[in-house]
C-alpha cells in the first residue's frame, strides 16, 4: 500500500532531537524517522515501545536448554546407555555443557529470525522501501502522514517542519 | 562513559557524516595498492603450501604428521587451539567491550570481529582432518543411525563440537547483523550497477527507519550479553579437552580460567598485529588511532599477568601437591628435552607483556607490533608446551619418545596464516572493514557539539 508524506531533511542530531520534541508538542503524529545509525533518546520521543525481540530469546532459548537436556538424559541413560569405563549413563553434570551451548544457539537465532521478520528484512534485488539515499549517510529523515493532523494544512506543515531546522522538504509516497 | 574533556578524542577530523561514508568506500571502490598485492601475493603463497600439505594429509593420511603413539595430540591440536583462542579477542571487543559500554571499541569492532571468524574456521579445519577419515566428520552430530549408538556426551570432545560451531554461528550472525545498515550504506551511494544489485540482497531491505534501530539496538545488545558467556564458554570447553584427562600436566583445575585469559591475551596481540598492518596499507590512522592501541595493550598486560600468575600457580601446585608424576611432568617441561619450547614461552608470555607498563613502549607503534607478535609466538608455543611435554613422558618409561614435526606439519600450520590473511585482505576489499554506522554515532556527537558552540 503506497502512502502519502511529507518528508523534511535535517543535518544535525541535536536539531532533529529538538524538532521531534517540537512536532510532538504541537500534536503532529510523526510517521517515522530515518537516520544513518541509532540516535540515542529517539525512541522515547517518537514514542516507540520497548521491543520485546528478548523475551523471544529467553523463551526459545530456555526451550532450547530443557531440550539439549532432555535429549542427552533420554539418548544415554534411557535409549541406549554406553558403557565407557564404568561411568554412570546419567551424568548431569556433563551434560551441562551442551545444554550451555544449545540455549545460548537456539535463543539467538530465533531472535534474529524474528528480528528479520517484524523489520521485514528479506533479500531483495530492488529495495523498494528506502525514504532517501542520503538516511543512510549524512542525513536524518522526518516522515509525517499529511492527514493525520486536521490542525495544520499541507503549507502549515511544511512552514513547521522548516522552523525547526528541517533544510529540505518534499512529498514522497512510501509503501507501507 | 567516554569522556572526552578528559581522554583522548576517539574520532580525528571529521567535518561531516558523509565523509566517513566516503573514506569508508573508498577502498571498495578503487583498485588496491601495491602494499595490498604484496601482502595478498604472499599469502596467497603460503596458502598454497597449506593446501599441498592438506593434499598429502588427505592422500595419504595422517601418518605424514610428526605424531606418534605416545606423542598422539601434536601440531593439529596446537594449532586449533591458538586458532581459537585467537578469535576470542574478537568477540571480547565486539560483546563484552559493547556491554561495558566502551565507545572506544566502535571503530576497531569490525575488523577484530571478522577477525573472529576468520580465525575460527581456520581453527575448525584442525580436529576435522586429525579425525584421519574427516569425511565421516558428520559421525559427531547425534542422529538416529545404522550403527544404533548415539554420541558420547560425556566427552569434552563433543562439547567442542558444539560449543565451536554454536561460537561461529553466533559470531556470524552477531557480525551480519552489525554489517546490515553499512551495507545499505553502501547500496545507496554506490554507482556501480552490479554492486547496486548484491549490496540491495545482501542489505535486505534496511531502511534506517527508527523502529528497526531500536530492534537492532535490542538485538545486538541481548547477542553481546549472550555472546560474553559464550565465549568464556568455549575456551573452558576447550580445555577441558586436557583437564578431564589423567595425564599429568594436563589434570588441572586452574584450566578454564587460565585457558581463557590466555585466549584473550593471544587474541588481543593478533588484533593489534592486524590493526597495525591495515592502519599501514590504507592509511587509517584516522580511525584506528594510537589511543586504541593503548588501550589493548591494557588488556593485554592485565591477561598478560593473569597468564603468568595461572604459571607460576600451575608449577607451585606440583610441588605442593605431593604428587611424584605431577612434579616431574613441570620439571621436564622447564629442563628436559623441550626445554626450549618452554623458556621460549615464559619470555613471550611473562615478560614481554610486563614491557607495556611503560608509556614509552605503549605508544610506540614499532615496539607494540613486535610485542604483539612476541606473544603470538608465545602463546603457540603455550599450547605446543602444554600438549606435546604431557605427553611424550608418559607414566610407562618404555613408552617414553620424542617429537619432531615433519614438513607437512609446518605446512599445515603455515597454511592456516595463509587462509587466514588471505579471507583477511580479500575482505577489506569487499566488505565494511570499519562500523560506518558505529563510527557515525561517535561523531555526530562531536559535530553536534560544535554546531552548538557556534550559535
Amino acid at each position: 500500500m503506497a502512502k502519502k508524506v511529507k518528508i523534511g531533511f535535517y543535518n544535525d542530531e541535536g536539531v532533529l532531537l529538538s524538532a521531534l520534541k517540537v512536532l510532538r508538542h504541537k500534536d503532529i503524529k510523526i510517521h517515522n524517522v530515518f537516520t544513518p545509525y541509532p540516535v540515542h533518546g529517539l525512541d522515547d520521543i517518537i514514542g516507540l515501545k520497548k521491543s520485546r525481540l528478548p523475551i523471544v530469546a529467553f523463551i526459545v532459548g530456555a526451550l532450547g536448554a530443557f531440550g539439549a537436556m532432555g535429549f542427552q538424559i533420554w539418548s544415554l541413560a534411557l535409549d541406549w546407555t554406553i558403557n565407557i569405563g564404568g561411568k554412570p549413563g546419567l551424568a548431569i553434570p556433563s551434560f551441562v555443557p551442551i545444554t550451555f551451548e544449545i540455549m545460548v544457539l537456539s535463543g539467538s537465532l530465533s531472535m534474529v529470525a524474528v528480528f528479520f521478520l517484524r523489520n521485514r528484512l528479506f533479500p531483495k534485488l530492488k529495495v523498494d522501501n528506502i525514504i532517501d539515499p542520503r538516511a543512510t549517510n549524512d542525513h536524518y529523515v522526518v516522515s509525517i502522514d499529511p492527514e493525520c493532523c486536521s490542525d495544520f494544512n499541507s503549507n502549515e506543515l511544511e512552514n513547521i517542519l522548516k522552523e525547526t531546522g528541517a533544510i529540505e522538504i518534499q512529498d514522497k509516497e512510501v509503501i507501507e | 562513559m567516554h569522556d572526552e574533556s578528559k581522554r583522548e578524542p576517539l574520532v580525528h577530523s571529521v567535518s561531516s557524516l558523509g565523509q566517513i561514508t566516503e573514506e569508508v568506500s573508498k577502498p571498495l571502490n578503487e583498485r588496491p595498492n601495491k602494499v595490498w598485492y604484496i601482502y595478498f601475493g604472499i599469502s596467497l603463497a603460503l596458502l598454497l603450501f597449506g593446501a599441498i600439505s592438506l593434499y598429502f594429509t588427505l592422500f595419504e593420511g595422517i601418518g605424514t604428521w610428526g605424531n606418534n603413539k605416545s606423542v598422539g595430540w601434536a601440531f593439529a591440536i596446537t594449532n586449533f587451539v591458538f586458532w581459537v583462542g585467537i578469535g576470542h579477542a574478537g568477540t571480547f571487543i565486539s560483546a563484552i567491550l559493547l556491554l561495558f559500554r566502551q565507545k572506544w571499541r566502535n571503530s576497531i569492532n569490525r575488523s577484530a570481529e571478522t577477525m573472529t571468524i576468520f580465525a575460527v574456521i581456520c581453527a575448525a579445519i584442525f580436529p576435522v582432518i586429525h579425525l584421519g577419515r574427516p569425511w565421516l566428520a558428520a559421525w559427531f552430530l547425534p542422529y538416529p543411525n545404522s550403527r544404533n549408538l548415539w554420541v558420547n556426551f560425556n566427552s569434552p570432545l563433543l562439547w567442542d563440537v558444539f560449543a565451536i560451531s554454536t561460537y561461529f554461528t553466533v559470531s556470524l550472525v552477531f557480525w551480519y547483523i552489525g554489517m546490515v545498515p553499512d551495507f545499505a550504506t553502501l547500496r545507496d551511494q554506490t554507482k556501480n550497477k552490479i554492486k547496486k544489485k548484491i549490496y540491495s540482497l545482501i542489505s535486505i531491505n534496511w531502511n534506517g527507519s527508527a523502529q528497526s534501530w531500536s530492534r537492532h539496538e535490542i538485538v545486538s545488545l541481548v547477542l553481546a550479553g549472550l555472546a560474553a558467556p559464550l565465549v568464556l564458554s568455549v575456551h573452558s570447553i576447550v580445555s577441558t579437552d586436557f583437564a578431564t584427562s589423567v595425564i599429568p600436566g594436563w589434570h588441572t583445575t586452574i584450566f578454564p580460567p587460565y585457558f581463557v585469559a590466555g585466549a584473550i591475551f593471544s587474541g588481543f596481540a593478533m588484533v593489534l598485529t592486524l590493526m597495525i598492518i591495515i592502519r599501514k596499507v590504507f592509511n587509517f590512522d584516522k580511525y584506528i588511532t594510537l589511543y586504541h592501541f593503548e588501550q589493548m595493550t591494557k588488556v593485554i598486560i592485565l591477561t598478560g599477568s593473569l597468564v603468568g600468575l595461572a604459571y607460576s600457580t600451575e608449577f607451585f601446585v606440583a610441588w605442593y601437591s605431593g604428587n611424584g608424576f605431577e612434579l616431574f611432568a613441570f620439571v621436564n617441561r622447564a629442563t628436559g628435552p623441550f626445554w626450549w619450547a618452554y623458556w621460549i614461552m615464559v619470555t613471550c608470555n611473562v615478560v614481554s607483556p610486563q614491557l607495556f607498563w611503560f608509556k614509552k613502549i605503549r605508544t610506540s607503534i614499532p615496539a607494540i607490533l613486535i610485542l604483539s607478535i612476541l606473544i603470538n609466538v608465545g602463546m603457540w608455543f603455550e599450547r605446543f608446551v602444554i600438549v606435546v611435554t604431557s605427553l611424550h613422558r608418559d607414566f610407562l618409561p618404555s613408552s617414553w619418545t620424542d617429537f619432531s614435526a615433519t614438513w607437512v606439519d609446518a605446512g599445515l600450520f603455515i597454511g592456516s596464516f595463509g587462509l587466514f590473511f588471505t579471507l583477511f585482505l580479500l575482505f577489506i576489499r569487499v566488505g565494511p572493514y570499519v562500523s560506518i554506522a558505529e563510527v557515525k554515532d561517535l561523531a555526530a556527537k562531536k559535530l553536534m557539539r560544535r554546531s552548538e558552540d557556534h550559535g
